[in-house]
């Protein structure tokens, strides 16, 4: 089966090589919608991971190219997003939560979400690698193929797992921002990733226990839709119980100071608490789920606010006097 | 003449006649994109400026 045909169309990929009269009508898309085409919402976690993952890093960087980097970066991940809202078109008008997008809605042809989209991944990509680091630069365009590719147009429709894997790609920024700084990947690099990277199933598979119906009506196998409620709360338990030991581990490690500790195991703790509830309330745990949804955002947040207050503050100021 | 060009602009002997609502979009699009090139232009200028000749240098 072809990848494009499940997903939007191009134009109209599955329309037998017949041009598409509408590709000739003047288009109504406004500035607003190109911007919507970038999730602004996932692009400020985006730039607020990448920007711990800079500060934290050793050594030193011109604030410009700091700037630049991660402005790159913001723009790779809002180039996934306008290539996400592309192909998810389809299914994005059957779910209430994504419907009003720009695409689904009518405001912006697929195409031009298209083009869009791939312009602007050239664009972060080139501009990263001539004006920053080629490691940094090969990092933000495996992303973006990540995202795009492997979990858009492959993963997301055809496994459970589909967050599980595909949350890699809202893992890598503060790695790339570490490049950036650093021109390696190191493994305070990958605590960074792997916190992210376990902390994508909990918060989504939170999210889709309560809109199952959303998923269920577009035909996307999250996992309480194929495998249940109660296998999915017993999977973000176990997740969580991973989640918070690697939350804690770069103070464990002697990377932070206990600030950052304390604020790692009391948060920890409340995420456990949370998930906890979550998988003893009886299906359906819709109101368990809204909490953990809600707390695993101030969680990451958290861990990374302290992380750039406790290592990244002093060592973002030396940067910047360097 | 085409439906839905008559829907979403007409179409005269020169082209399609835009709507109003579509030049208001079409002229923010045109400024956004020109507001873009120039901010790339900008940010490689400062570049060069800050790295000197290490411009050319790819770590």
């Amino acid at each position: 089966m072809s990848l494009i045909s499940e997903g939007a169309n191009v134009g109209a990929p599955g329309g037998a090589g017949l041009v598409d009269a509408s590709l000739y009508e003047p288009s109504n898309a406004e500035v607003g919608d190109y911007i919507a085409l970038l999730k602004p919402r996932v692009m400020s976690l985006v730039v607020f991971t990448a920007l711990v993952g800079l500060a934290v890093a050793p050594g030193s960087i011109h604030p410009f190219e700091a700037f630049t980097a991660l402005l790159c970066i913001a723009v790779g991940a809002g180039a996934s997003g306008a290539l996400n809202m592309w192909f998810d078109a389809d299914i994005d008008a059957l779910m209430t939560r994504t419907q009003r997008r720009p695409v689904p809605a009518g405001r912006v042809r697929p195409g031009e979400a298209l083009a869009f989209g791939l312009t602007l991944s050239g664009f972060a990509v080139v501009v990263l690698g001539l004006m920053v680091n080629l490691l940094s630069a090969a990092l933000l365009a495996f992303t973006i193929f990540f995202y795009a590719v492997i979990y858009t147009m492959w993963l997301k429709r055809s496994t459970p797992q589909n967050i599980v894997i595909g949350g890699a790609a809202g893992a890598f920024p503060p790695m790339i921002g570490w490049a950036a700084v650093t021109g390696t990947v190191s493994i305070e690099s990958l605590l960074l990733f792997a916190i992210i990277f376990f902390w994508t199933p909990p918060h989504f598979w939170a999210l889709a226990i309560y809109k199952k119906s959303d998923y269920g009506r577009a035909g996307v196998p999250m996992l309480p839709n194929v495998a249940g409620d109660a296998h999915t709360r017993l999977q973000i338990l176990l997740y969580t119980l991973i989640l918070v030991p690697l939350g804690i581990a770069p103070w464990a490690l002697g990377y932070t100071s206990a600030l950052y500790g304390a604020v790692a195991v009391a948060t920890g703790a409340a995420m456990v608490a949370l998930a906890v509830q979550v998988y003893r309330e009886v299906s359906p745990a819709d109101r368990a789920c809204r909490h953990l949804f809600a707390f695993s955002i101030l969680y990451l947040f958290l861990l990374y606010a302290v992380l750039l207050v406790d290592r990244g503050w002093g060592g973002l100021i030396a940067k910047v006097a360097a | 003449m085409d439906d839905k060009q008559t829907r979403e602009g007409q179409k005269d002997p020169g082209g399609i006649v835009l709507t109003d609502a579509q030049k208001r979009a079409q002229r923010s699009r045109s400024i956004a994109i020109a507001l873009a090139l120039a901010a790339l232009v900008v940010l490689f200028f400062i570049m060069t400026l800050v790295k000197g000749p290490g411009v050319l240098v790819r770590p």
